[in-house]
């Protein structure tokens, strides 16, 4: 048995593997569950569906998956060229930080302008933070990987910083949290659970797949990550897309981070996210680096957090599980895109072994 | 696919038949930050809840979330409202505004947060008295240090934390007023081998003695490794350095817990500041080891002493480290406690 | 001078697990194979260890069941990127993953119990020794041996090694399972020497760190051990400093290893002759015979 290269990429299988890959998952799941001494058909049910047939459950999926949807498209244009900023929970951090000193410096300012210069701060922010490893693979040719990975660290340890000193909350008893934002330093719910931020979220993604599919920019970074060489050649410079690439996904990440803080959180504390900008990249392949696969890939590994919660607290089936789950399914994925460029041959011709 | 649908369809009525079965009147819920397997922290809220489901047995039905990060929180315990649970209890200072936010929503849940400040008509905050623990500790730990230092490896500048530091001195300068204490901050609850790299380096800084407020027995391991001794924190850790540790600092939820379910069944549950210490017994003294007989028997005095409200650490005046005095310490200094007392040469980080 | 031997026993513990993981991930890597999985090995190794060391009360048996783990989830790493030829940086970020939530079910029944330790000879664990051994050896093996030639070659250029008759997949699976090994030996060293116990998460990100210090020493073993003494040394100093009575705001201590790291990184990278000659130029590629 081998593989063999498709002459062409299949559709059909590019469609159909990330099914495959779900089903092999369930089919594992099953028998994990079964192992552990639970039904395996209740565990399943409560884990993929049951969080579908309850309003509110349908929206904590939805704002579970804004962020890894927002920052998993960006990522997924980069990765598209090659840029492998892994770094985005840094981002994140950086944009929520920026965005958080709108309400910490100016608790007073309470009009529509002051949740829009949030906004603004976090992209900002998620783009300062995400020019830093750019700029040192473009000038100092430093791999980016590491770079934007080490500095999730270093922000981590600023927030911490920041509100264990200077911007704690003068009546929060010394306790590591920043003041309460509240009003126009918030964000708007469209109904008691979905904040304004996950339909921009939804948009931007739509967005980004228009540009990818349409525009010559979507092509010029799609040639430069299939083939440096013909991009050199048809005059596309690799710096200005590994600067490009940084900017537009640490901007969405800093966008989640202003989103995160003026929503759920709703104050700066030194966790703001339990691992979104990492969560991301599994997203971004999940939606095998399309921002419109994204926005499905999100929502699906959304499901996979709220429902193995639900299986924790209605079954005693402990999280630990669910992080197995979440990795052999990650694993299914991988293993099942292989069969878009390629096929599974049984007779080997044996000229081919070296 | 019809088949799979149908047996989808099965579970859940069995699921509701398990749910419609169940007859237990109350049902109790606990968050957890960590994973239980942290054996500091939340392994011992755990053990309230195991506590919990032993003595009050068909009574009361529990369920548990471990993991659960304080930006994520919110969703959690919504989904425990929802699911049917009268008592949920967040037990971690970061929980605090998503408790009150999804308390709001359920009026007829009652919270319970841990180490918290906010209260509403259905939130209670309650909260132990560690530093009582730390006083005893601070006595031994001046009498059994040969070179009258002893190291403290602490994870984040909290007022929980700083008492402890604070209390831990007092005990000490009652008994030798010239004890120093070198500290060092590792920026993390739970780190095993940063936690005993900071026991290493104060060990061969000239101290001789570690204590840590952070969650892993590692620091007390490396007092063993190292013939120094050590203290236990959270629960009774003698397993793991049976020739170094002195005592340890056991957190004990569990008669608070019993006593908080118990008051949901009976009806009596209403919204308060609870904090409990050795009296109560949620503070609570491992066995004295690995010391004469006369420091223990001191170490038994000031902990029963304490326990009989006759000593509290903070009690008197105290010079605090600029010089400036304080006639009482009430609790609410001490629960915003940001200044070291007289005797402490490092910096508190700001 | 009492004092300084001290100190330096506390860095070579504090290195000797890095050491031991960013060796195994640099004959990786020079192979072409970016695994960032090392995180997951690593916690794999150390629950396996303590596994293997409580259940046969043997130490050296854990250690023997870490190398295995490892082993184990590099294989499938391997599988994944070179049998199925998965994306090598989705695939190490699963590995992770999956070793974290593996590893906490493994474990489950071992947390609070004391583990038991490797023995010491003169205060020093054999596992120092053996990592100095391996600097040697693999840098040996890397610039001296026709095996190494191998490897580098299929690591610069798949495409000629393969032309002149290597194995170039079967080359990557053994220095991916190599990595694996050492990554899991790193991994039992937490739970078998560090600090003898399990608990969830013990690893604690050093799994990263390994990977930045490969980088850091341009692929070259020397500089792999000179990176890890480098960062053993910072993190210590930083205690070192709090313990000295040094008001530095303890966040600026801590970020101090990642910024040395970043700062390493582009002064070597920056060097591009040097990174020229040492880059595997195939990194991360995935490789199909019949192309």
């Amino acid at each position: 048995m081998r593989l063999e290269k498709r002459p062409e990429r299949s559709n059909a299988m590019a469609i159909a593997s990330p099914f495959i890959a779900f089903a092999l998952t369930i089919v594992t799941a099953a028998i994990i569950f079964t192992l552990r001494g639970n039904n395996p058909f209740a565990a399943l049910y409560v884990y993929f569906i049951e969080p579908l047939t309850a309003l509110w459950s349908i929206e904590q999926t939805l704002v579970k998956a804004s962020p890894l949807i927002l920052i998993g498209a960006g990522l997924s244009v980069a990765y598209r060229a090659n840029v492998w900023n892994i770094g985005a929970e840094g981002q994140l951090t950086a944009g929520a930080i920026l965005a958080g000193s709108v309400p910490v410096l100016f608790p007073q300012w309470q009009s529509p302008l002051a949740l829009l210069a949030m906004i603004i701060l976090g992209v900002i922010g998620g783009m300062l933070w995400a020019s830093i490893p750019a700029i040192l693979r473009n000038r100092f040719n430093a791999n980016e990987i590491l770079t934007s990975l080490m500095l999730v660290y270093v922000v981590q340890l600023l927030l911490d910083y920041l509100v264990r000193g200077p911007w704690r909350d003068p009546q929060g008893f010394n306790f590591p949290k920043t003041v309460s934002f509240s009003g126009w330093q918030t964000l708007p719910y469209l109904t008691s659970g979905i904040h304004a931020g996950v339909v921009i979220t939804v948009l931007i993604a739509l967005a980004l797949g228009l540009v990818m599919s349409r525009t010559l920019k979507g092509f010029e970074i799609a040639v430069t990550g299939q083939s440096p060489r013909a991009a050199r050649f048809a005059g596309f410079s690799e710096k200005s897309t590994v600067m490009f690439c940084f900017l537009l996904a640490g901007g969405l990440a800093g966008l989640a981070g202003a989103f995160e803080i003026s929503s759920v959180v709703g104050q700066l504390q030194p966790q703001i996210s339990p691992g979104y900008g990492f969560a991301a990249i599994i997203v971004a392949f999940l939606g095998r680096l399309n921002p419109i696969g994204v926005i499905f890939a999100g929502l699906l590994l959304a499901l996979s957090y709220i429902g193995g919660e639900a299986v924790q607290t209605a079954l005693q089936i402990p999280d630990k599980i669910t992080r197995v789950i979440q990795g052999i399914l990650l694993f299914y994925i991988l293993a099942c895109d292989t069969l878009i460029n390629y096929r599974i041959v049984t007779s080997s011709p044996v000229l081919q072994k070296a | 696919m019809k088949k799979f649908l149908m047996t989808v369809a099965a579970a859940a009525m069995m699921l509701g038949a398990a749910g419609a079965a169940n007859a237990a009147d109350v049902k109790a819920c606990w968050v957890y930050v960590g994973p239980i397997g942290d054996y500091g922290w939340s392994y011992q809220h755990h053990q309230g809840l195991e506590a919990v489901k032993k003595e009050l047995g068909d009574k009361v039905e529990t369920a548990y979330a471990e993991n659960v990060t304080e930006a994520d929180s919110e969703k959690t315990f919504e989904r425990f409202a929802r699911e049917g649970c009268n008592i949920i209890f967040a037990t971690s200072f970061g929980y605090m505004d998503p408790v009150l936010k999804v308390a709001a929503k359920f009026p007829d849940v009652k919270f319970e947060h841990a180490t918290g400040y906010k209260t509403a008509d259905n939130v209670t905050t309650y909260n132990a008295k560690f530093h009582e623990g730390r006083y005893v500790i601070g006595q031994i730990a001046a009498k059994m240090s040969k070179t009258g230092v002893a190291g403290y490896i602490v994870s984040f500048p909290i007022p929980e934390v700083v008492a402890g530091i604070n209390s831990f001195m007092l005990g000490a300068q009652s008994v030798n007023p010239d004890f120093k204490v070198k500290i060092v901050w590792v920026n993390t609850w739970f780190d095993p081998a940063k936690e005993a790299d900071a026991a290493k380096v104060l060990l061969s800084q000239g101290a001789d003695i570690t204590v840590q407020h952070t969650d892993s027995a590692a620091p007390l391991q490396q007092a063993e490794a190292a013939g120094a001794l050590g203290f236990g924190q959270a629960s009774d850790q003698i397993k793991f350095a049976p020739k170094a540790q002195l005592t340890a600092i056991v957190d004990n939820w569990a008669p608070y817990y019993v006593r908080r379910v118990n008051d949901v069944l009976n009806g009596t549950w209403k919204s308060q500041q609870s904090w409990d210490g050795m009296a109560e017994g949620t503070v609570s003294m491992a066995a004295y080891t690995n010391m004469p007989e006369d420091v223990a028997k001191m170490a038994a005095e000031t902990a029963e002493a304490i326990k009989t409200g006759k000593l509290t650490p903070f009690g008197g005046k105290i010079t605090k480290q600029d010089g400036s005095v304080v006639d009482a310490v009430d609790d609410g200094m001490i629960l915003g406690m940001n200044w070291y007392v007289k005797g402490i040469d490092d910096q508190l980080p700001q | 001078m009492d004092l300084l031997l001290t100190l330096v026993s506390i860095i070579m513990t504090a290195a000797t697990p890095l050491l031991l993981a960013a060796l195994g991930e640099t004959v990786t890597e020079r192979a072409g194979v970016l695994n960032l999985g090392v995180e997951g090995m690593m916690i794999m190794g150390a629950v396996a260890g303590f596994a293997g060391a409580a259940l046969s009360g043997n130490p050296f048996v854990g250690v023997v069941t870490a190398i295995l783990a490892g082993m184990a989830m590099a294989l499938l790493f391997g599988f994944l990127t070179l049998t199925l030829l998965a994306n090598q940086v989705a695939t190490g970020l699963a590995l992770t993953l999956l070793g974290l939530g593996l590893s906490a079910l493994i474990g489950e029944s071992f947390v609070g119990q004391p583990g038991i330790k490797l023995p010491s000879w003169a205060g020093i664990d054999p596992l120092v020794p053996f990592s100095f051994a391996m600097v040697a050896a693999v840098s040996w093996f890397l610039f001296r041996s026709k095996g190494g030639l191998i490897v580098r070659a299929v690591g610069v250029s798949h495409a000629s090694a393969h032309a002149l008759g290597y194995n170039v997949v079967g080359v990557r699976y053994l220095a991916v399972l190599f990595g694996g090994a050492m990554a899991g030996l790193g991994g039992g060293y937490l739970s078998l020497f560090y600090t003898p116990q399990w608990v969830e998460n013990m690893s604690a990100g050093r799994g990263w760190i390994a990977l930045a210090l490969v980088v850091f020493a341009s692929w070259l073993p020397l500089r792999v051990l000179a990176g890890a003494y480098l960062f053993g040394t910072i993190s210590i100093l930083s205690f070192v400093l709090q313990a000295a009575g040094v008001g530095i705001p303890s966040q600026f201590l801590s970020s101090l290893p990642y910024l040395g790291t970043i700062l390493a990184l582009v002064v070597i990278s920056g060097n591009k002759a040097l990174t020229r000659r040492n880059t595997p130029a195939n990194l991360g590629q995935a490789f199909v015979p019949d192309r």
